[in-house]
């Protein structure tokens, strides 16, 4: 809510007819988002209890910690961020995906609820509550996209959205792709890759956005936004930085996650329609990791860099589809 | 002359990627299917390599792009793919690109490459690259 407590509220409201639509990708997003819809009580992650007990008690206090920062980061993204960007909706089918991603965010807010009930003790679960309200990192981070999302630039609310959907996640996503990659808290990591498919939807459809709202302003305006987008990145970048190696420095894996921190700050900048910003040799995050992230992404997809011998022909894919012809 | 054929939304994610190939620079036609049925259908006449986005997700159908699918149901279309190239996201998990892998297997031809979003500088350069090969290759092949 703004400093003099008035709510910024849509002006008028029109009955939504999704059988007129003035921008196609809105009914695209929906339905993608509805058949991604998932809830936390169906990922059976009590089967993690046994392998949860093995870690060491750093390895614990890092976890724990990376959750209630990623719990801070979905609640500000449900309670404040999704619903902001509704006033600045171009449709009202933009409204309406808007209210389905920030129902999303709280559903996410909720499940690292459900995984520490299940696998993490009052007492540790409270310790690490302290920490990240404490943690001046993480605050900033919130306090940064807070800020963006109280103020009156709907352009820049989009890029803090994206940023937040498409960046500052990461830092934590990597310790579930980290323990998946050994074998350890496998079905926490099987919940959290439903969260990260979210999270793709939405910084792909809030960068959109953003780039139809670009086409209406001046060329100079758009300038600005571009250098904007550029300095909030390196501004968060070098707090995200700091906050890695709050939570990793003591396991030794800083540079591991910077890697991986970099490889989707890029990602970001792709959804907002600007090139990626870190070369290559910056971003070759481990293969375990992305591994872990996504098995497909390590296959052979490059027959033009390799000796041109041999190429893969894809594997037959179940598909739903009923509108293909052979 | 062999050609490129690709698809992207209203997002432009694709096409751009696409502009940044400059494949015209190489001799290389390239041609766009039309994103709606009122723009009309894409006829080719010439050997190509398709290009399409993944539609992401996993839980659902809809992975290749319905117009994707319409352009390939055409069988004289179909008679001309001699390789895929598919664009996505890695945060779709096991259904990375998967387009690729549909339509490879559907048309079987080559999976030749997968990149993310935009691509980034080095994909454009390896495709770019890789598609003046490939097609040089399929010409000594067929000659």
């Amino acid at each position: 809510m703004s400093p003099t407590g008035k709510l910024k509220l849509i002006d008028r409201v029109t009955a939504i007819n999704w059988n007129r639509l003035q921008d196609e990708k809105d009914l695209e997003v929906w339905d993608r988002l509805v058949g991604n819809f998932w809830l936390p009580e169906k990922v059976p992650v009590s089967n993690d209890i046994q392998s949860w007990a093995t870690l060491s008690e750093a390895e614990k206090v890092m976890t724990t910690r990376v959750f209630t920062g990623l719990t801070l980061l979905d609640t500000i993204q449900g309670t404040v961020g999704a619903v902001s960007l509704i006033p600045d909706a171009l449709t009202p089918h933009e409204e309406a995906v808007y209210t389905n991603i920030a129902f999303m965010e709280s559903v996410h807010a909720k499940s690292y609820s459900s995984i520490f009930s299940t696998l993490i003790s009052t007492k540790e679960i409270d310790e690490a509550f302290a920490w990240s309200e404490e943690n001046p990192n993480l605050q900033r981070k919130a306090e940064i996209v807070l800020d963006y999302y109280r103020g009156d630039d709907p352009l820049k609310r989009k890029v803090a959205s994206t940023m937040l959907e498409s960046f500052l996640f990461y830092s934590g996503f990597y310790a579930p792709m980290y323990w998946s990659s050994r074998a350890k808290l496998t079905n926490t990591a099987d919940l959290i890759r439903l969260i990260i498919r979210d999270e793709a939807v939405h910084g792909y459809y809030i960068g959109y956005k953003f780039q139809k709202g670009l086409q209406q302003v001046s060329q100079a305006e758009q300038d600005e936004l571009k250098a904007y987008t550029f300095e909030l990145l390196f501004e968060l970048y070098e707090n995200e930085v700091e906050y890695t190696e709050a939570l990793y420095g003591e396991l030794r894996l800083t540079e591991d996650v910077k890697k991986f921190l970099r490889y989707n700050a890029n990602k970001a900048l792709m959804n907002l329609g600007y090139e990626a910003l870190f070369p290559k040799e910056e971003t070759d995050v481990n293969p375990a990791i992305l591994a872990a992230l996504s098995p497909n992404a390590d296959e052979n997809h490059d027959f033009f860099s390799g000796s041109g011998s041999s190429y893969v022909i894809g594997k037959a894919v179940d598909t739903t589809d009923d509108d293909w012809d052979f | 002359m062999a050609s490129l054929v690709y698809f992207s939304s209203v997002s432009e994610n694709t096409h751009r990627f696409v502009q940044r190939l400059g494949l015209e620079d190489l001799g290389m036609p390239v041609h766009r299917i039309p994103l709606r049925p009122t723009d009309g259908f894409l006829t080719v006449d010439e050997p190509y390599v398709l290009m399409a986005p993944t539609y992401g997700g996993g839980n659902e159908g809809g992975a290749v792009p319905r117009q994707v699918r319409r352009f390939l149901n055409d069988e004289h279309n179909r008679s001309l793919i001699r390789g895929v190239i598919a664009a996505g996201n890695t945060n779709f998990g096991a259904a990375y690109c998967i387009a690729g892998d549909i339509i490879s297997a559907k048309c079987q031809v080559p999976y030749l490459y997968a990149f993310e979003l935009l691509g980034t500088a080095e994909d454009a350069q390896r495709v770019r690259d890789g598609l003046g090969r490939f097609w040089q290759r399929q010409s000594l092949i067929s000659a």
